[in-house]
């Protein structure tokens, strides 16, 4: 699914990535763990396709619309609401029926209530736990998940949880965390970056 | 360790552009209209022509930039600009040389090649300042190959602009030897002088960009040591 | 077609965030005719009408840099933008429904100062509305594409009246013809030749301006 042969990524002057050999099969699900700064967000942005190698070669055998990207951002309108959110990327990635898949996420993960609330009226938990959403709205077969338990309170970490376990072995996964031991027994390998 | 072709490249523009200024202040005949004062023509249409291969050059390096993604065409790219940018305010200096001595004047809007070098000027400025404010890397080099792309577009566009507001907002054309009816000495002259701005392009081109290719590598070096 | 649901997708969130916000169309109404009265200032007693038509022109070019200014704010300030280059839709998309945008909010800057401007100054005649129109066009597609350029640099909102201003003097040049001259055809053709060359133009190398 992705191969990449000394993969470096530089900003300017400074090399966050550098000579980085990977092979992940299909159904992987590979933790990368690291200090701030040791380039785990890069990585995954690489594999989404947001960045372009500098060094080296990166394959990613996915294409775009089945790519699940989550970032230290929830990526989505704070002005909007979730559901119109949800909407607006459920339609630019032509989801088969839309409004109950929506539905159905929103209410697995606790934010059927809030879905008319604008997104900036929301707590971190919840804007993250709709971050997750939006990454799952297209059922990708990658997902790329830049800390996902990031901002999560107990009952999203555990929805979260149960998600992970579902996923890992029927799709690709990406997960950059501090927190491995959560995913271990989920991992088919690990990424020390840094 | 000198790089031959630069060298031959720096030899022919002195060469050429000697031979060319000589011809043009002492071989050539007078111009009817202006007279002695009209040979700085030779100087400043040439210069004019040069600053637009160079937005051409610039221009196509950023084409290819967008065709294959190679990021060497982006310093090419932005060396061929810096050269158009410095060959531009020749051109308006020796434009406005030039209108003070036919006219009086420092600056006349009815004056077109002037004024399309103003706009231009203007444009490729942005362009340094688009680069100043954005971080090194593939995304700065794409979007500078755009604009360069887009200048030169707004070359003819911007000419066609400027012509059609003559008579509407500006005085009308003053009366020149324009050149474009040279013929025998003026047009070999003429020639000389523009081959040889070409190749002090060129020099001056292939310096820059070796020079930065130097310090390309030298901070590469300096990063995978560190 | 997908290619136009998804660019009116994007564009109906567009006009959606502004009906939600209410900032930058109201800002634009405002400023355009307080910069008409300015204008009144800054024209001395004998001017001849032509030049309140050129100052017309060139209270629309900065009440579009304002427009354009905020244009991928709402993008800029999540990475939304992040996310919307990732779907699977051509990213060209991302550009006509921005521009298709911009067109509603310029036009609707224009409904308040074409009026405001016959009142204070000098009549409106059908061939600058065409003209209106097609300038229209004109900023939206160019300033779209420089609007995106100028997001993702460090300089942002001071950067965007640099690459515009250079790119749409054609534009008011055209506009300010097809006000004042005997023969405005000529001029709204050479809009119309201007809109087409650049829209494609930029719609072309958007892709480029966008992603990596």
């Amino acid at each position: 699914m992705i191969v990449a042969r000394g993969l470096g990524r530089s900003f300017g002057a400074k090399r966050v990535l550098r000579d980085l050999d990977l092979d992940v099969a299909d159904r992987d699900l590979l933790v990368v763990t690291g200090p701030n700064g040791s380039g785990k967000s890069t990585l995954l942005a690489l594999c989404a396709g947001l960045l372009v190698p500098t060094q080296g070669e990166l394959e990613v055998h996915a294409e775009r619309g089945r790519i699940g990207y989550l970032a230290h951002e929830p990526l989505v309108y704070m002005e909007l609401t979730a559901l119109e959110n949800l909407d607006l990327y459920g339609r630019l990635y032509h989801v088969p029926e839309r409004r109950e898949r929506i539905g159905m996420l929103l209410e697995r993960y606790g934010l059927w209530e809030a879905r008319r609330e604008r997104v900036a009226a929301l707590s971190r938990g919840m804007q993250q736990r709709l971050a997750l959403c939006r990454t799952l709205l297209h059922e990708p077969d990658l997902l790329l998940l830049d800390e996902p338990y990031a901002g999560l309170d107990t009952e999203g970490a555990d929805l979260l949880d149960a998600e992970l376990g579902g996923l890992a072995g029927t799709r690709t996964l990406l997960l950059a965390t501090h927190e491995p031991e959560r995913v271990a027994p989920l991992a088919t390998g690990r990424l020390a970056l840094g | 360790m000198p790089n031959s072709r630069a060298v031959a490249l720096a030899a022919a523009a002195a060469g050429l552009l000697l031979v060319g200024i000589t011809l043009a202040f002492y071989w050539v005949p007078n111009a009817p209209l202006e007279g002695f004062r009209q040979r700085i023509f030779y100087i400043h249409v040439p210069i004019a022509l040069t600053a637009y291969a160079c937005f051409f050059w610039a221009a196509w390096k950023a084409l290819r930039l967008v065709w294959t993604r190679d990021q060497r065409y982006d310093l090419e790219s932005y060396t061929a600009v810096h050269m158009g940018v410095i060959f531009g305010i020749l051109t308006l200096v020796t434009g406005s040389i030039w209108a003070r001595t036919s006219w009086g004047v420092w600056w006349s809007w009815g004056e077109r090649q002037l004024v399309l070098f103003l706009v231009l000027f203007l444009f490729y400025s942005a362009y340094f300042m688009l680069r100043f404010s954005v971080d090194p890397g593939p995304r700065r080099a794409s979007m500078s190959a755009v604009y360069a792309l887009f200048g030169v577009v707004l070359i003819p566009v911007s000419f066609l602009a400027i012509r059609l507001a003559e008579g509407l907002i500006h005085p009308v054309v003053f009366d020149r030897d324009i050149g474009s009816n040279l013929a025998g000495s003026q047009l070999l002259t003429f020639l000389i002088c523009f081959a040889g701005m070409l190749a002090l392009a060129g020099s001056l081109y292939t310096n820059e960009l070796t020079g930065k290719r130097i310090d390309e590598r030298l901070s590469e070096l300096r990063e995978a040591l560190s | 077609m997908s290619y136009f649901a998804d660019a009116g997708t994007l564009a109906r969130k567009d006009l959606l965030l502004e009906l939600r916000s209410r900032d930058t169309v109201p800002a634009m109404l405002l400023f355009v005719v307080s910069t008409l009265v300015v204008f009144n200032f800054a024209l001395p007693a004998g001017a001849s009408p032509d030049a309140a038509y050129g100052l017309l022109w060139a209270a629309l070019v900065f009440t579009a840099i304002l427009g354009l200014t905020r244009a991928f704010a709402a993008e800029r300030e999540q990475r939304v933008l992040d996310g919307l280059v990732l779907a699977p839709c051509d990213r060209s998309t991302i550009w006509l429904g921005k521009a298709i945008a911009v067109v509603a909010f310029l036009a609707l800057a224009e409904v308040v100062a074409l009026p405001a401007f016959a009142l204070f100054f000098e009549p409106v005649s059908w061939e600058l509305v065409a003209a209106v129109v097609l300038a229209n066009v004109g900023f939206a597609g160019v300033g779209t594409l420089l609007a995106a350029m100028a997001a993702a640099s460090r300089a942002r909102e001071l950067l965007l009246p640099l690459l515009f201003l250079p790119l749409v003097i054609p534009i008011v040049v055209g506009g300010v013809g097809a006000s004042i001259a005997d023969d405005p055809g000529r001029f709204l053709g050479f809009l119309a030749l201007y809109d087409l060359i650049f829209a494609i133009l930029s719609w072309a190398s958007f892709e480029y301006v966008v992603a990596e």
